[in-house]
């Protein structure tokens, strides 16, 4: 078939940024994924919760403590997390790169406090199904946890090489950005579950 | 602050026609030899590869449904054993289900959506490997278990607790826990990936009424697996943990409970049913214009069917559970969104209908295989509103009236469609036709054959036989029935063996076929059979829903791209406007490491948990390795 040229596309820029970028779609899209398995999750939880005789099943409600820490530094870590995409966007490239050392801290921070969340919780994963369900909500979030800072760590040694001085790495920086937040906005209903849900 | 280039931009708009079809050539292209085959991100490529392993396993899956129907064949049969026909049936289902079904249908999107929207390649390339390679280990290791004796024997659905820890010994249970680990993120890393072509990468001016059906029917399916399938994906992994670091998930004795399983199972499990269904709308909707020469009739009503059956398939699971006795009001709840879900179904039948009714019907084989539909899928469905009432599937449940059931609606209403689809699409495949001839005996011998196989099933399950029997005494009476449905079910494996003779025979002997051998009017058929490594030399500008019959002669293009470097155009959601000329990922080898990292891990992970903390260290090794840039123009912006 003959070819008509109705457009001249040239001017377009060679990179699109925040919903104009397929990465930002596939991130929200994983979002939505993981979102789903964590919304679920928390349904098992509220359904054997429903189903026992008694919760928690044979243990205390846990410590708050440990976890109240957790949330006070994941909401801590959001001002950072809300400046890096400022500077992301406006391209400075060197408070970009001091600010993922800044949020490589926060993502090693809350990892060290889940030492001591899993202990506060007074039931093993093999005690009983509260044990089960509640190791793995925490469990799971804490593999978001570690994959995140895995990515940040990626991230923060690549934007220190030549590689760093590119758009796409900032457009790379504002997703992972984004991902932080939702790792934030997915720990509160989990933190509210585990150690509220069995105090109300 | 971009990058250094290191090869200078090429605008299309500067070269002269040959010399632009070299230079996307030699930027597009995938390398001869196996290193190039292994690395490639090209989606024909890797939609091809997948809708043939797709196929062979439809092959090996319909091989045991023979040999099951060998056992079944009389009364007291000695053939197979009930320890290899618990396996038979579990593999049949699992195979068919996660291996075929799914697979193959989002396989045909990952060739076809990004040429219907008139991209380059699909979002995600990188990621499309990936998923391709895993769900074949996944496959891989099920059937070698088979091999092994030690396959699955615990059903499709592998229902706690004879899945549990308690009664599932050894390690067949975890071999289906962990095939659902490989072919779940595949299917979904595939979703994404349509979600993201469909949403992001259309042609300019292919805004959301004009876009084509199937994809339309793709972008909905998509949404039903991201949203469907974690759930199957959280039940297989409470189950492994169960079996193997002691877990109570699924023990009663301690605070879990049986029926847990049965919901996340089922609350995946009906969606599945439209995952399946919902492209084989799509397809029908694209053959019928084609072969009815003029446009679907009421555009709008089928793209709201679609989006309203995708819905309601959330809100249906609980009818797979009416024999579990949950309260009353629940099961109406359910019976009567299982009956609601009949009206969009309805109304696409009719607006079909009403294309064909208002049409100048040519009735070639892709026709045939949609007429054949119709017959199957409606009796299928009408059986579905039986079963979906409390009372009578009370009575039929488990029992052959419920294999006749979805037999009808899963092979009548997604196999049919999808075999008229490999005949309308193979030659833009192949770029050879397959045989008129053929297909007409394929039609007839599968239709005529299916139907004698299931229909005697209604009647199989309404005296009484139950399913998953690996044998029945001879004064239940159903000896000559099963000896008919065994004799019937060779009729429907001629037709499934011709096609897959014509479709080989017909990849070197088949007729050349031209870019548009159809006459069709979707953007697929704008450029060659099989279609270059860049899909089109210039991007489609698209002003209908039916772009190829707006103007016959020539079609309106975008230029200004570089052809130097991998581009293709974002564009914006509703209205499709042009928003950047991005770059598409070269080829890697990364995405088929990290699928060999992950299998490792995977299947260690069956013998010892440990293995998924050391097996993760070369998988985040090989993930880094895939997003490393690597200097090429396509990392520039």
């Amino acid at each position: 078939m003959r070819e008509r040229v109705v457009a001249n596309l040239s001017v377009l820029p060679l990179h699109g940024q925040g919903s104009a970028s397929v990465t930002w779609w596939g991130t929200l899209a994983f979002m939505l994924i993981e979102g789903t398995g964590f919304a679920l999750i928390l349904a098992i939880y509220f359904y054997l919760a429903d189903t026992a005789p008694e919760w928690p099943l044979g243990a205390p409600s846990p410590d708050l403590g440990p976890g109240s820490a957790t949330t006070a530094i994941l909401i801590a870590s959001l001002l950072p997390n809300y400046l890096i995409l400022r500077w992301a966007a406006q391209e400075q490239l060197t408070k970009v790169r001091i600010g993922l050392v800044v949020m490589l801290l926060f993502g090693i921070a809350p990892l060290v406090v889940r030492i001591f969340e899993f202990p506060a919780l007074h039931a093993s994963w093999d005690t009983n199904a509260y044990g089960s369900i509640t190791w793995t909500l925490l469990g799971l979030h804490t593999t978001h946890l570690i994959t995140d800072l895995v990515d940040t760590l990626v991230l923060a040694a690549l934007i220190f090489t030549r590689h760093g001085r590119n758009k796409r790495r900032l457009g790379d920086v504002e997703d992972n950005a984004l991902y932080w937040y939702f790792v934030v906005v997915t720990w509160l209903p989990i933190y509210g579950v585990l150690y509220w849900g069995p105090r109300l | 602050m971009s990058g250094a280039r290191d090869t200078a931009a090429v605008l299309d708009s500067d070269l002269a026609a040959g010399a632009l079809e070299r230079q996307l050539g030699v930027t597009w292209r995938t390398p001869a030899g196996v290193l190039g085959w292994l690395a490639t991100v090209d989606h024909k490529m890797v939609g091809r590869r997948y809708i043939v392993t797709a196929f062979v396993f439809l092959l090996l899956g319909g091989l045991l449904a023979l040999l099951m129907r060998a056992q079944l064949a009389r009364p007291e049969n000695r053939l197979v054993g009930p320890d290899l026909y618990n396996q038979l049936f579990t593999m049949h289902g699992a195979n068919m289900m996660f291996l075929f079904a799914v697979p193959v249908m989002e396989a045909v999107a990952v060739y076809i959506v990004p040429l219907m929207v008139g991209t380059r390649n699909i979002a995600f390339p990188r990621l499309n490997a990936f998923s391709y390679w895993i769900y074949l280990a996944g496959g891989i290791m099920l059937w070698s278990a088979l091999a092994l004796d030690m396959a699955p024997d615990v059903g499709w659905f592998a229902y706690v607790p004879l899945s549990g820890p308690q009664y599932g010994s050894g390690k067949r249970a975890d071999i289906w826990a962990q095939m659902i680990t490989f072919t779940e993120p595949s299917a979904l890393a595939v979703a994404v990936e349509i979600v993201v072509t469909a949403l992001k990468q259309r042609a300019p001016g292919m805004s959301l009424d004009r876009i084509s059906l199937f994809v339309w029917s793709m972008l909905v399916t998509s949404f039903l697996i991201i949203l469907a399938m974690p759930a199957i994906v959280v039940a297989s992994t409470a189950l492994i943990l169960d079996r193997l670091v002691g877990t109570h998930f699924f023990n009663l004795a301690e605070g879990g409970d049986v029926l847990l399983w049965q919901h996340l199972f089922w609350f995946f499990g009906h969606p599945e049913v439209y995952i399946i269904f919902l492209p084989a709308v799509g397809m029908i909707s694209t053959i019928i214009p084609t072969f009815a020469s003029r446009p679907i009739f009421v555009y709008l009503a089928l793209v709201l069917a679609v989006i309203a059956t995708g819905i309601l398939s959330f809100g249906l699971w609980v009818h797979h559970m009416f024999a579990t006795g949950l309260p009353r009001l629940g099961e109406s709840f359910f019976t009567a969104s299982s009956m609601a879900i009949a009206v969009p179904n309805g109304i696409q039948i009719f607006c079909w209908l009403a294309t064909l009714w208002h049409g100048r019907p040519i009735f070639a084989t892709p026709l045939l295989f949609v007429l054949a539909f119709f017959v199957t899928f409606v009796i299928g469905g009408l059986t579905g509103i039986m079963v979906a009432s409390v009372p009578l599937d009370t009575q039929v449940h488990d029992t052959y009236f419920v294999v006749a059931h979805f037999h009808y609606v899963l092979i009548g209403g997604a196999v049919f469609p999808l075999m008229g689809a490999i005949y309308y699409w193979y030659p833009k495949f192949v770029g050879r036709s397959m045989s008129e001839r053929c297909g007409r005996w394929i039609v007839a011998l599968v239709f005529i054959g299916f139907n004698l196989t299931f229909f005697p099933m209604h009647w199989l399950g309404l005296v009484g036989m139950p399913r998953r029997i690996y044998t029945y005494q001879t004064d239940m009476g159903w000896g000559s029935t099963n000896l008919f449905i065994s004799l019937s079910a060779l009729i429907l494996a001629a037709g499934f063996l011709l096609f897959f003779v014509d479709a080989i025979r017909s990849a070197w002997y088949g007729p050349i076929a031209g870019a548009n051998p159809w006459d069709a009017a979707t953007l697929e058929w704008a450029t060659s059979s099989p279609p270059p490594s860049y899909n089109f030399a210039h991007i489609p500008v698209v002003g209908s829903a039916n772009p190829l019959w707006d103007d016959r002669e020539a079609l309106p293009v975008a230029a200004g791209l570089d052809a130097a470097r991998r581009e293709l155009i974002v564009s914006s959601v509703a209205e499709a406007r042009p928003e950047a000329r991005e770059s598409s990922p070269q080829n890697s080898i990364w995405p088929l490491l990290t699928a060999v990292a992950t299998t490792m891990m995977l299947i260690s992970s069956i013998f010892t948990p440990w293995a998924v903390i050391w097996g993760s260290i070369p998988v985040a090794a090989a993930v880094i390795g895939w997003f490393w840039p690597k200097g090429t123009p396509e990392d520039e912006a």
